[in-house]
C-alpha cells in the first residue's frame, strides 16, 4: 500500500487534470484553481519549512567543521535572518524593499551580466575549426553575427536577408524536430507516470 | 483609455440626428450573434457583413442591451474588421439584443443595422475544438499500452545508443578514483515540470551507481518541493545499492529560490568542492552557460541535458556531453533497462513516424490546395 497509494494519487489526479484541459466549464476550472493555485501553494509554504531546516543544518556543518569558504555559509545565514526579521519587523516596508531593490536586485543583475563573457569563452572554444561539422558552424555563425548588425547590411545588401533565411528555415527546421520531440517525450513520460510504469521520481521501481 | 472611452460614450445618451452624412453612412449589414462556442460562458460573437461602400467609415460601434441594461456602447471594431468578441461585462444565461452602427471620422454615425435575434451566452461541456488532440492523446495512450504490454511478453526492444549516457558510468568512476564528488544539478523548475521530473528519474540510477561505487553527490537544489523528492530518490538509490550507510542528507540541499543567486551558489560549490563529474540535467534557462562555463574551467567532466531547446547550444559548447530532448525523458528507460520503460520510447518513435508521414501529405497535399490534414493539427 506505501507504494501503491502514490501511484493511485498520481493516477487520479493526473486523469482529472488531463479531463479538466478539454472541459472550459467554470466548475472545471474552479477545480483547476483549486489544486494548482491553492493547493500547490500550502505544499510550498510547508515544504519552505524543510527547506530552510535544510539550508541552516547545511551551512551551520560547514561552519562548524570550519570547511574552506565557511565564511560565505556564515554570510549567508545571517543574510537570510536578516530578511527575514527585516521584513517581519517592517510587515515588508521601505526599508525590506530597499535591500531587495539596492542589495539582492543588483547582486542578481551582477551573475546575469557575466553570461556576456562566458558566451564569448564557450564561442571561442566552440567555433574552433576542427573538422566539417565544427567549420560549417564558425562559417555559419559568423554570417549570422555580421548579418545582425549594420556592418552585415553595408557590406552586402542581401546579408540580413540570408541571416533570415538562416534563422527561420534550417535553424526553425531543427529546432521544431527537437520540439515536436520534446512533445511526445513529455506526453510519453506523463503517460508512464499516470500508469504507473515509470516511479523512480517516488523513489521506488 | 479605450475602457474609459466605452464608459464615455456608454453614459452618453444614444440620440440618432438624420443629417445629410448621416444618411450617406451605410450601417453594417448581415449583423449575427452567437454564444463563443467552447469557452466557460460570459462572451459573445458578433458577425457581419461591411457595407458596400466604406470609403468614408472609420469603424463601427457595437451596441448591447438587456432586460436590466438600457442600450448602451458595449463595443467598438475597426472597419477592417467583420468579427467581435465581446465580454466586456456579460453574464450567462441572460438574453442580450445587440445593434451596430458605422462611424466616420467626424464623429458623424449612420442608422442603427438591422437587429438580429437575442443571444445568450452561457458555458460549454466540452471543447469540441480540441477533439483533435484528444483522439491523438488517446492513439497514443494506445500504443504505449500495447508496447508495454508486447515487452512483458518478453519481446526484445532495439534501443539506439546515446552516448551521453553510456557516460555517465565512466563518469561515476573517474569520480571515485580521484576521490572527489559528483555535483548533480537538477535544473532550476518546480516538481510540476516534466523536465524535472525526468531529472528525478535519472537521479535514481546515479545515485545508485554513486552508491556502488562508494563515491559522494552533491544535489543542490532551488525548489523545496523538488529538494524532499531529490533527499527520498537518492536516499532510495544508496539503500538499493546495499549502502544506506552512505547517504548523506546534507548533500542533498535547498540552496535559494532566486535563479542567479542559485547559479553564484552552485558555481562557489564548484569552484571549491572541485567535483570531478557535473551532471546538469533538467530544466534550465539563462543560468546554463553560467553554471557549464564554470564548470569547465574547474575541469570537470561535464553532462548535461535539458528539454529547453534554446538552452542546448550552450550545453554542446561547454559541455563534454549533451543529452538533447526527449533523450532526457529517455534516460530513466536507458539507465534502468526496464522493458516496459524501454517500450514507451518505442511508442515515442511511432508517434514521430506518424507525425512524419503527416508532415509529408499535409506538405504535399496543401500544394494543391487540400488543407484538410494541416486542419487535423489546428488546435482552436
Amino acid at each position: 500500500m506505501r507504494r501503491r497509494l502514490p501511484v493511485i494519487i498520481a493516477f487520479g489526479i493526473g486523469f482529472l487534470m488531463l479531463i479538466q484541459y478539454f472541459i472550459p466549464h467554470p466548475r472545471s476550472e474552479e477545480f483547476y484553481n483549486v489544486i494548482v493555485q491553492q493547493w500547490f501553494i500550502i505544499i510550498f509554504a510547508f515544504m519552505y519549512i524543510f527547506a530552510l531546516r535544510s539550508f541552516f543544518m547545511h551551512h551551520i556543518t560547514k561552519v562548524k567543521r570550519k570547511k574552506e569558504g565557511y565564511i560565505f555559509s556564515a554570510v549567508a545565514m545571517v543574510s537570510v535572518l536578516f530578511m527575514l526579521l527585516s521584513g517581519l519587523i517592517t510587515s515588508r516596508g521601505p526599508f525590506f524593499d530597499s535591500l531587495y531593490n539596492y542589495m539582492i536586485a543588483p547582486l542578481q543583475g551582477t551573475m546575469f551580466s557575466l553570461l556576456a563573457f562566458f558566451i564569448a569563452s564557450a564561442a571561442f572554444r566552440a567555433f574552433r575549426a576542427r573538422n566539417v561539422q565544427a567549420t560549417l558552424l564558425l562559417v555559419t555563425a559568423t554570417i549570422v553575427m555580421i548579418g545582425r548588425v549594420p556592418i552585415g547590411d553595408y557590406l552586402w545588401r542581401g546579408m540580413p536577408d540570408l541571416v533570415e533565411w538562416i534563422m527561420t528555415v534550417p535553424s526553425m527546421a531543427a529546432m521544431r524536430g527537437i520540439r515536436i520531440g520534446v512533445g511526445l517525450g513529455a506526453v510519453a513520460t506523463a503517460m508512464k507516470i499516470m500508469l504507473g510504469i515509470e516511479r523512480s521520481y517516488m523513489g521506488g521501481e | 483609455m479605450l475602457i474609459g472611452l466605452l464608459f464615455f460614450f456608454g453614459q452618453m445618451p444614444i440620440t440618432v440626428v438624420a443629417t445629410t452624412d448621416s444618411i450617406s453612412l451605410k450601417p453594417p449589414t448581415n449583423l449575427r450573434a452567437m454564444d463563443t462556442p467552447n469557452d466557460h460562458g460570459e462572451s459573445i460573437t458578433l458577425f457581419w457583413d461591411r457595407p458596400l461602400d466604406i470609403s468614408n467609415i472609420e469603424g463601427y460601434q457595437i451596441f448591447r442591451e438587456a432586460e436590466d441594461e438600457s442600450l448602451h456602447l458595449a463595443g467598438y471594431a475597426p472597419v477592417n474588421k467583420t468579427e467581435y468578441l465581446d465580454q466586456l461585462g456579460l453574464r450567462n444565461n441572460v438574453e442580450y439584443q445587440y445593434s451596430m452602427r458605422s462611424i466616420n471620422p467626424e464623429g458623424v454615425v449612420s442608422i442603427f443595422s438591422e437587429l438580429p435575434p437575442v443571444v445568450t451566452a452561457y458555458p460549454q461541456w466540452f471543447k469540441k475544438n480540441e477533439v483533435n488532440i484528444l483522439i491523438m492523446i488517446i492513439i497514443y495512450l494506445g500504443l504505449v499500452v500495447y508496447f508495454v504490454r508486447i515487452a512483458r511478453k518478453g519481446k526484445k526492444i532495439f534501443l539506439r545508443r546515446i552516448p551521453g549516457l553510456d557516460a555517465l558510468e565512466e563518469a561515476v568512476g573517474r569520480a571515485t578514483e580521484m576521490g572527489k564528488p559528483i555535483l548533480y544539478v537538477p535544473g532550476i523548475w518546480p516538481m510540476d515540470e516534466i523536465g524535472t521530473i525526468a531529472a528525478m528519474n535519472i537521479l535514481k540510477p546515479v545515485s545508485k551507481k554513486v552508491a556502488q561505487y562508494e563515491s559522494r553527490i552533491i544535489v543542490p537544489c532551488i525548489d523545496p518541493i523538488v529538494m524532499n523528492v531529490a533527499q527520498q530518490t537518492v536516499k532510495e538509490g544508496f539503500t538499493e545499492a546495499g549502502r544506506p550507510d552512505r547517504y548523506n542528507q546534507d548533500d542533498v540541499f535547498f540552496l535559494t529560490s532566486a535563479q542567479f543567486a542559485y547559479a553564484a551558489g552552485v558555481n562557489g560549490i564548484m569552484v571549491r568542492e572541485k567535483p570531478a563529474t557535473n551532471l546538469f540535467l533538467g530544466v534550465f534557462f539563462a543560468e546554463s552557460l553560467l553554471l557549464a562555463e564554470t564548470g569547465n574551467a574547474t575541469g570537470a567532466i561535464q553532462i548535461a541535458g535539458t528539454d529547453r531547446v534554446p538552452q542546448l547550444p550552450f550545453f554542446v559548447a561547454a559541455c563534454d556531453y549533451c543529452i538533447m530532448g526527449e533523450e532526457l525523458y529517455a534516460a530513466s528507460a536507458y539507465l534502468s533497462e526496464d522493458p516496459r520503460l524501454i517500450s514507451s520510447i518505442k511508442a515515442q518513435d511511432w508517434g514521430k513516424m506518424a507525425i512524419l508521414i503527416s508532415l509529408f501529405f499535409g506538405s504535399v497535399f496543401s500544394i494543391f490546395g487540400l488543407r484538410f490534414i494541416l486542419s487535423w493539427f489546428s488546435a482552436g
